[in-house]
């Protein structure tokens, strides 16, 4: 019996950290935000994808690495810790998941080779399918799609789009089919995309086994929520990081404020709230791999208990950093942002908590 | 990640169940000394705790790794074992094992600083429940700051004479045996002046006035002692490292206070009330807040749970660094029993806080109790804020409190 991170996991999981320390440091970060730098972007991009990171969950029959989603985890606690400028979630882990479970064999033929290439990205709308709202949505029909969808994942420069409709039906789109139109949302994070895309009968192809079957749509959201659980874990565990060593370096009143037990227990509370997160979130992950029965009650419990920690951990990470947190010198909110958007990401806690008790038949 | 136990461990669990159910419905026929000890259903086989910690200990159920010659079953100590006994006992309502601060705390300090006369003298008697042992650190003016203890040791012709004070002092009004802080060496520093001594609780000079808590139920003590007298190799340690030994039996305690298996099985019999109660005409479970906080509730359980193998996971796996998961166990465990069996008392609202012998209690009243007793958790064995102040010091390397000048 070992519980934990294996050592190829951690490895990998430290080699994305050193890469993005080197190649996107804060100030990088907010070049690449603040004056639309794309080359800095692609090279972040390249960088990671030459990592390997697009064929992490590839079944080896295509060529890729075959590896399981606690290996993702592991990726993207870095991601997260570093808050990177970088679509992983839709492109290397949602899209995969819903084409493997969902795809028929030219399917996956084409799309999972295409992601291995580098030559497919994918964008995700799955909002529809896990909370619709009145003025969207959208139908498929005759392997054409009208409607709209709002809060597509990674919907930028990408060229295809995954869309869940009402019914867990799957369908790709083409993004340079004519018939659509990419609008970008503006949230508060801005280190990843969001999106709203209108429909006008662009061509659909429709994943077989996901007409009949729930499941792949299904597993392709519990893993979202896994990896975005495991985004806020690294994001906070970066938060928790930089509170104490500025509680260090910090004095008022000729001390340092991390010897004022107001600050100290600020910082105990983020380390006890957030210390059984990595377990949660690394046995969500496991039984997703291994244990179905317990998966999906395990990747919703991941999801919003961690939104919930960390969304603490937000706040009182900006305190102990004083006035200087809430600045953007300091860009505490990068982390702060991040967090705030993955809590409303694939269900909010209180709509994942209403599908937990459903999963339990209560 | 792996979370099988092996196949030998199949095996294992097999021969557990079938003695949980040889065992079933067994239940005591003298009274539990502790609030705490399991409920036992009514029924089934008749046996008094002693004549069960032996059928225990003979099966490897209990006392596993402690050596046959003072009182033990003498095998390896095995961490999953231990997790499968304690997890089949659970399902199957089967009586745990007894526990109490001789067994989890004196017991592992006399098997690693223990004289051989003392393991001998002590541990089995302890295993069996023919010795229960009460705890005497705390004094009126030493709780959190342990270390300013007064009660004082003189050592006059071959025999310590303690005069002084206890308070808090858990199980005292039926222990035969105290271990006991006490001040020796009234030179030394703070820390360097204190010994560990047995005190056996028949000597002359002893007066205990049991102090009643919050719940009317659980009941410590206050323990007086005026020229009492015992032998002097009745010390753990040497003369004046005490404080070493007592430090030895507090990481025990601290282990041994929160459970998440257990609090996991209050998740769960939660859910059955709020099944089966209604509230003008609507369930519980299906009343929007109350099930939305349930959920959160049992996630927090469940991430407790996690962790826990984590720290297990760590003790078969030597290297495996779980330092913070370890350390945070007291605190997160006893608060979020806290919350749980308060949210419960919420739940069932005017009917949660009915007590003791009323008509329509629910489960015994146990949510009331555990609320407060949990209460009494989080302050006993090291308070919340002293717990913090521990995470933050010794977890996160954060700078000490400037020491006030002593007075
Ligand atoms: C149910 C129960 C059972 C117990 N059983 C035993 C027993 O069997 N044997 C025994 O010896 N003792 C026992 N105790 C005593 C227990 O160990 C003490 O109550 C505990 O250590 C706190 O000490 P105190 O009561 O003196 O509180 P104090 O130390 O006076 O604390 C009062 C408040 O001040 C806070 N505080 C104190 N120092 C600090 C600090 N440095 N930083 C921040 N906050 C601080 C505390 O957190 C607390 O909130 C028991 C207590 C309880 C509640």
């Amino acid at each position: 019996m070992y519980f934990g991170l294996s050592e190829d996991q951690e490895f990998f999981k430290d080699n994305v950290s050193k890469f993005l320390q080197d190649h996107a440091p804060l100030d990088i970060i907010k070049k690449i935000i603040e004056d639309d730098e794309h080359d800095l972007k692609n090279n972040i991009k390249n960088g990671l994808v030459n990592l390997g990171i697009n064929s992490l969950l590839i079944p080896e029959e295509y060529g890729g690495l075959g590896l399981d989603l606690l290996f993702a985890t592991a990726v993207s606690q870095s991601l997260g810790e570093n808050i990177a400028p970088f679509s992983f979630l839709s492109s290397y882990v949602m899209a995969p998941i819903a084409l493997i479970n969902g795809g028929n064999t030219e399917q996956k033929e084409k799309y999972l080779k295409g992601i291995l290439e580098n030559k497919y990205k994918f964008g995700v709308g799955f909002s529809e399918s896990i909370s619709a709202r009145n003025d969207f949505g959208f139908i498929f029909k005759d392997n054409k799609i009208n409607g709209k969808s709002i809060f597509v994942l990674d919907a930028d420069d990408v060229s295809h789009l995954l869309l869940a409709d009402e019914n867990g039906v799957i369908g790709v789109v083409d993004t340079s089919d004519k018939n659509i139109e990419i609008i970008k949302l503006t949230t508060v994070d801005k280190t990843r995309s969001y999106s709203e895309v209108i429909f006008k009968n662009a061509s659909i192809d429709v994943l077989e086994n996901s007409i009949t079957d729930i499941e792949p749509l299904k597993k392709s959201i519990d893993a979202g929520r896994i990896i975005l659980a495991a985004d806020s874990l690294g994001a906070s565990e970066a938060l928790i990081r930089k509170a104490v060593a500025y509680s260090k370096e910090r004095k008022q009143f000729g001390r340092a404020i991390g010897s004022f037990q107001a600050v100290k227990h600020m910082c105990a509370e983020m380390a006890s709230d957030l210390e059984p997160c990595y377990s949660l979130v690394w046995h969500a992950a496991h039984c997703f791999d291994n244990i179905p029965d317990e998966s999906r009650l395990m990747a919703c419990h991941a999801k919003s208990h961690v939104s919930e920690v960390s969304k603490v951990i937000s706040k009182k990470a900006t305190e102990v950093h004083g006035g200087m947190g809430f600045t953007d010198l300091m860009g505490i909110h990068y982390w702060f942002k991040r967090i705030g958007v993955n809590r409303q990401n694939l269900g909010s806690p209180e709509t994942i908590r209403e599908e937990a008790a459903k999963i339990q038949n209560l | 990640m792996n979370l099988n136990y092996g196949p030998e461990y199949k095996n294992f669990k097999k021969e557990v169940i079938s003695f949980c159910k040889k065992w079933e419905g067994v239940h005591f026929v003298d009274e539990a000394k502790s609030p705490l000890t399991p409920i036992t259903k009514v029924g089934g086989k008749k046996i008094t705790r002693t004549e069960w910690q032996s059928i225990l200990i003979k099966e490897g159920y209990f006392a596993r790794s402690i050596p046959k010659e003072y009182g033990g079953y003498g095998g390896e100590s095995d961490v999953i074992k231990n997790r499968i006994i304690a997890t089949e006992f659970s399902n199957h309502g089967v009586p745990s094992p007894m526990s109490g601060q001789g067994i989890d705390m004196l017991v592992p300090t006399l098997l690693e600083l223990g004289t051989e006369q003392q393991k001998k003298q002590y541990i089995e008697k302890t295993l069996l429940g023919e010795i229960i042992w009460c705890q005497g650190y705390s004094e009126p003016n030493a709780g959190s700051d342990l270390a300013s203890l007064q009660t004082k040791g003189e050592l006059v012709d071959g025999n310590w004479v303690i005069n002084g004070q206890k308070i808090w002092t858990s199980t005292a009004q039926y222990s035969q045996m105290m271990f006991c802080l006490v001040r020796t060496e009234p030179e030394a520093k703070k820390h360097a002046g204190i010994s560990y001594l047995l005190i056996p609780m028949e000597t002359p000079g002893i007066e205990i006035r049991p102090l009643v808590d919050m719940t009317l139920k659980a009941g410590f003590n206050e323990v007086f002692f005026t020229n009492v007298t015992i032998p002097e190799a009745n010390i753990v340690g040497k003369r004046g490292e005490g404080w070493a030994v007592a430090n030895a039996t507090l990481t025990h305690e601290r282990g041994s206070l929160t459970n998440p298996n257990a609090t996991m099985n209050r998740v769960n019999s939660l859910i059955n009330i709020m099944k089966k109660e209604t509230i003008n005409g609507k369930k519980l479970i299906d009343i929007p807040v109350y099930r939305d906080k349930l959920m959160t509730l049992q996630a927090k359980v469940m991430a407790f749970q996690s962790n826990s193998l984590r720290v297990l996971s760590a003790k078969l796996n030597p290297g495996q660094d779980v330092k913070m998961a370890g350390m945070i166990q007291k605190y997160y465990g006893t608060e979020l029993r806290h919350e749980l069996e308060g949210f419960a008392v919420d739940v069932m609202g005017e009917i949660g806080t009915l007590y003791e012998s009323s008509p329509h209690l629910r489960d015994k009243g146990s949510w009331q109790f555990l609320y407060m007793y949990y209460l009494g958790l989080i302050i006993g064995g090291g308070t919340s804020q002293i717990q913090k102040n521990i995470i933050a010091e010794r977890g996160l390397g954060m700078p000490r409190e400037p020491k006030v000048q002593e007075v």
